[in-house]
């Protein structure tokens, strides 16, 4: 094989799996927006909120305790010294659920069947103190992640790879970064056990029923509340295992929660109702993203096209294909 | 709670009581005043033209709509308003005349819906299907099949819904209602835009829930002739208030009704 498409092939590797990482982003918008109909501006803040609380169980630290010391003079900080990262994701988890219940209480309960702009704003509203409650929970300052998930490049790739090339060319095998081939296997795990679900259980089939036709739900006695509570903790879920990915790569800081900015590309070539779409679609900005930066950018002799080339993907779509690949084509009768 | 209830009611006895219904949006009155009673294992219609509040008193009924004042006699419970999910937990099913149907789902998943009420299993056990959880899908399913069986379904079962006729979605949203087994069947026209032989099937269908599933069944429908024939009582509605109640027989030679379908002014 040439070197040239042995990069190529690095190249196309490495884009679906950073793709995947947008997909699971993504996921959590589309959990939502089906069941509620609100877009969760708040998404990429709860993949934050879920990896500061994280490192904060892990490491023991207690929360709120700048605040306390402040008000009351002591000098709390950890009260007790780390835990296995397992049991420091249950206590995790919990927590999403908890917000969950609290944001269906305080915020979803009061603002049903009100325009679909006026939830948009609660949630940028619910971004921003979700933002400042972590940050006065856990502190604002970087911190490391370090739930085992292995990483760095693959050495046995690496070796397994070196031989492919042509004798006598400059090629030193190929490069992953095993953090993503576990962002991958998750994902997949992840994504099949959530089809099963919603198609073979009593709660996945009112999940369904409650994103097709809301009325509907409710005459067959499903408690939408009960539903939304739901979805909200499942994205949360979601938005954790985002945040432990993210996190493990390039450290939990404020920078985390605009990942939701790139899951928009994303939601807008998948399509914004639809769960293949939110991994397909993140698969092929992921792949554009890589292609672009190193063949549109070479021949250019231009960088960071990684940056923006998401987005110039989704403006084209936009062009051709509003709803997205798999979104519900809009049609309004006349 | 009031399912039970509700089974104890002798036949022939009030199951909901509306006293002295008001509805209103704004400056707009849908509803004023009105009252009367739906026995149980009747077929009882509420009929009057277009606008008459037909549907507003359904969806007061079943929870969609708080009247803004008046009382609601529901299995012997005195209450202001109803919940949908109290309503439905207490044996309350219906349909809309709009198609409320979940129409990315098949025939058969939207029967399974309307048995997601009886379905009792928790989530962990679901998540696992085993055991019981399985064994509970398993009767649900049975149950549905029965319904599939009773209304002609069979043939459809695995189709969207989306992608049927309208009749036939009609006929599936009945199915879904009778999913339930409700005791009390809410049917907003469900002969609406069919034909006389599809109106046939589903006079059928009604009657026959009404007659062998003993379900009362309130229904509001703008075809005379089958209104007549399948009820055993009638309110009339006109313009948010009641103008008249009692037998077809009594309703036919009504003035107060035959002037408001002829739009007959009585000032």
């Amino acid at each position: 094989m040439s070197v040239e498409l042995l990069n190529f092939i690095e190249t196309v590797l490495n884009g679906l799996m950073s793709g995947i990482m947008y997909s699971l982003v993504a996921l959590g918008f589309v959990l939502i927006f089906k069941a509620s109909g609100v877009f969760n501006f708040a998404q990429g803040v709860f993949a934050l909120f879920a990896a500061l609380t994280l490192v904060g169980f892990q490491t023991g630290q207690v929360p709120f305790s700048h605040l306390i010391n402040e008000l009351f003079g002591t000098k709390l900080h950890h009260w007790y010294p780390e835990i296995h990262s397992f049991l420091a994701i249950i206590f995790t988890i919990i927590t999403m659920i908890v917000l969950a219940w609290i944001i269906e209480r305080l915020v979803l309960k009061h603002l049903v069947n009100q325009e679909p702009i006026i939830l948009f704003m609660a949630t940028i509203g619910l971004a921003f103190v979700l933002e400042g409650i972590g940050d006065l929970m856990w502190g604002s300052d970087v911190k490391v992640l370090d739930v085992g998930i292995p990483s760095g490049g693959s050495e046995w790739l690496e070796n397994a790879t070196i031989g492919l090339a042509a004798e006598g060319s400059e090629y030193y095998g190929m490069y992953i970064d095993v953090l993503n081939v576990w962002a991958t296997v998750i994902a997949v795990i992840l994504v099949t056990a959530l089809a099963l679900f919603s198609q073979y259980t009593k709660t996945g089939r009112a999940l369904r029923a409650v994103a097709d036709d809301h009325q509907a739900a409710l005459s067959v006695g499903i408690s939408l509340r009960t539903i939304w509570v739901f979805v909200w903790a499942m994205s949360g879920f979601i938005a954790m295992v985002a945040g432990i990915m993210w996190g493990t790569e390039s450290g939990v800081q404020f920078s985390l929660s605009l990942i939701a900015l790139k899951a928009l590309p994303v939601l807008i070539l998948g399509g914004f109702t639809s769960i293949p779409g939110a991994i397909i679609g993140g698969l092929l900005i992921g792949v554009g993203e890589k292609l672009a930066e190193i063949y549109i950018g070479g021949l250019f002799d231009i960088g960071a096209i990684e940056n923006w080339f998401a987005y110039f993907m989704a403006l084209v779509f936009l062009l051709f294909r509003p709803q997205g690949l798999f979104g519900e084509k809009i049609i309004e009768r006349v | 709670m009031s399912l039970s209830k509700i089974k104890n009611i002798p036949f022939g006895k009030n199951i909901i009581e509306l006293k002295n219904i008001s509805l209103s949006f704004g400056g707009v009155k849908a509803l004023t005043e009105v009252s009367f009673e739906v026995k149980r294992g009747e077929v009882f219609a509420i009929i009057g033209p277009n606008g008459a509040g037909k549907s507003s008193m359904l969806n007061v009924i079943n929870g969609f709509y708080k009247p803004t004042s008046g009382k609601i006699n529901f299995a012997g419970q005195e209450r202001l308003q109803m919940e949908p999910e109290f309503a439905a937990k207490s044996g309350i099913a219906r349909t809309f005349q709009n198609i409320a149907l979940f129409k990315g789902m098949s025939t058969l998943d939207n029967l399974m819906t309307g048995r997601l009420l009886k379905q009792k299993q928790n989530l962990f056990m679901q998540a696992l299907y085993i055991g019981p959880a399985e064994k509970e899908e398993t009767f649900h399913r049975e149950k549905v099949e029965r319904v599939i069986d009773f209304l002609d379904l069979q043939s459809i079962r695995r189709t969207p819904v989306g992608s049927l006729p309208y009749g036939l979605q009609k006929r599936v949203e009945l199915g879904r209602a009778l999913a339930m087994e409700p005791e009390i069947l809410l049917l907003d026209e469900p002969m609406a835009g069919m034909n006389v032989e599809e109106k046939q099937d589903m006079s059928r269908f009604v009657l026959t829930a009404n007659h062998e599933l003993k379900t009362t069944i309130v229904l509001i429908e703008h075809d005379m002739s089958v209104v007549m024939d399948i009820s055993d009582r009638i309110v009339v509605l006109d313009y948010g208030k009641k103008i008249g109640s009692g037998k077809p027989e009594e309703i036919r030679i009504n003035k107060a009704v035959i002037d408001a379908y002829l739009g007959v002014s009585n000032d």
